[in-house]
Order: C-alpha cells, then structure tokens, then sequence
C-alpha cells in the first residue's frame, strides 16, 4: 500500500515542490497539496510542512503562519496521532504552533548556510527514523536561522525522553561545536514530541532522495514514515 | 481610540546577534565607547475603542500571542488616547 503525504504550501513556501517531487517522483508514493487557506484534508496519511520563508518570515519566521486556516486541522490531526514531518521553514512553523517547545534564533554566524552536513541519528524509536541504519546521515542544510534555542530545563526533558532525534554531527557521528553549523543548543538538529508523531528538523531530506544527486540518505525518512504508517 | 506602542526586547541572557553584528559595525566605524548593543522591534497601531481597560487586554493579548515569543523575548507597551 502507497501512503499519501499531504504537503500544505504557505504562501512563500518554496519547498514544496521538492517535497512533492521527492515522495511522489522519487520514492513513487501517492503526494497532494493542500492550499494553506483549506479548511480540512481528507485521505492524507502524513502531513508535510515545507521549507521557505512563509509570510516572507515577518515578525518571526513561522510566526504568522500559525493563523493559517489549516494550521487548525493539522494541530488536530496531531491530537488524533496523525504524523507530521516539519521540515526547515515547517520546523519553525510547529515551534510557533507549540506543537514541538522552543525557538529558532539567527545562526550564530549570521549567516545563510548551506552545504551538506551529517546528523548523528540519536533515536531510532520512531516513526520517523526506523529504517535508518547507520549511526550517521548526510543531508543538505540551508538556512539563515537554524539556531535552535530551549532553556536547560526544556533541553533535559528532550534528553530524558529520547525527543532528540537529530544532533549535528562529523561523518562519525562525533557531536561537537566543530560541526555545529548554526550554533544551535546542545547541537539540535531535529526534535519530536512526546508522542513520537510529530518532528521537526532544519536540515532537507528531501534534498535528498533522487540518486542523480549522489546523495539518497533522506529517502530513509520518508520510508520511515511509510514503514510507520503500514505497521 | 487608543494609540499603542509596543516594544519587543530580547531577554538579557539571550544571545542576539543582530546586535553583535552591528557592534562589530560600530567599532569599524571607531564608536569605540559602545558596548552592549542589542535590537529589539518598535510596533504602534492603534486600537478602535474607548474603554481603556479593553484597550490594555488587547494590546497584551495581541503582544503576547503574535508580536513576541515568550521563550526569548518580553514586551512592553505604553497606550495613549487619540481622537
């Protein structure tokens, strides 16, 4: 059985496409966007929130996207367990909806990165990241605030309950400030909640997934997720 | 009709790097006697009423849920009244 991601476009999302043409394309699964105006979705198994700059990251990034209309319907289809991945600009946006704690602050850099990077796969546990091997995966980054900020409090609750699921790390799976690329607390990469239904993650799996960019080690989320959905 | 000003701060233990940044900036410039820079953003709008308690709720309800995020940043805001 095919699973059906459902990809909200914001306007100013524009990873979108790259979403679409990775789950779709790439991977052959069924893939449906939803207008973030829509007032419901019916027969999606995952929800995707893309990367961009939605609302042209006004005020806060993802802070005004958390009023889109549908924005509702996928904070309830949280509630019920549905899984949602939050990718980059998505990530930012389930921070400001408080469905996953703390905040993202400009890279510590001040700059826009963007190169490939490795992530040390801390939790395997999850829906998100069953079909990973590996201690380590290569996936793309680019982002100019990244810098992912909770207060220590918060940070030990994450650690405690396994929601760490991603730490910036070498090839190795070695977690130090030499490969935070942002500066991000604690090398925080991507995180999910309690429930284990809904992450967020800076770097772009769906950067890659197609084989023409020598780079497939995305793909296994997404086949994750499937492997989640059909289990 | 009230007049608000908002003003959103990052907390002081808060790493801003807009500030950092422009610093850096400042010393170039030969502000040597600078420190401590930190940016913050300035909102005014105004609110359509003339019970200045319901202005006040909705100004902190309007500055706490969307003109600032309670994890790194406060606010303070200041109402007059305008005709």
């Amino acid at each position: 059985m095919k699973p059906t991601f459902g990809i909200v476009t914001f306007p100013g999302s524009n990873c979108d496409y790259d979403a679409y043409y990775a789950v779709k394309k790439v991977l052959d699964y069924e893939a449906q966007f939803i207008w973030h105006k829509e007032k419901s979705f019916n027969g999606v198994d995952a929800i995707i929130l893309p990367g961009g700059f939605s609302y042209g990251d006004y005020l806060r990034t993802g802070a005004i996207a958390k009023f889109s209309p549908i924005m509702e319907h996928v904070v309830n289809f949280a509630e019920k367990g549905g899984i949602i991945l939050g990718i980059c600009n998505g990530f930012q946006i389930l921070l400001e909806s408080g469905l996953l704690p703390g905040t993202m602050q400009v890279n510590e850099s001040l700059k826009f990165v963007c190169k490939d990077i490795y992530l040390k796969v801390e939790n395997r546990d999850t829906p998100f990241t069953n079909k990973i091997e590996n201690d380590t995966i290569k996936i793309p980054i680019k982002h100019g605030e990244g810098n992912y900020y909770a207060d220590v409090k918060t940070v030990t609750e994450l650690e405690k309950n396994g929601q760490i699921v991603f730490r910036y790390a070498s090839k190795n799976g070695k977690v130090s400030n030499q490969y935070n690329p942002n500066g991000s607390i604690s090398n925080i990469a991507g995180i999910m909640n309690t429930r284990k239904n809904v992450m967020g993650l800076m770097p772009h799996p769906e950067n890659a997934c197609d084989p023409v960019l020598r780079k497939t080690d995305g793909q296994l989320i997404f086949k994750s997720i499937a492997q989640s959905l059909f289990n | 009709m009230f007049k608000a000003t908002v003003i959103v701060k990052r907390r002081p233990k808060i790493l801003d790097p807009q500030g950092k940044a422009a610093e850096q900036g400042a010393k170039l410039l030969g502000f040597n006697n600078v420190s401590g820079t930190r940016i913050g953003k300035y909102i005014e709008f105004h609110i359509d009423t003339n019970d200045e308690k319901a202005a006040e709720k909705e100004v902190k309800e309007y500055s706490e849920k969307l003109l600032s995020n309670p994890i790194m940043e406060d606010f303070e805001y200041r109402l007059e009244k305008v005709k």
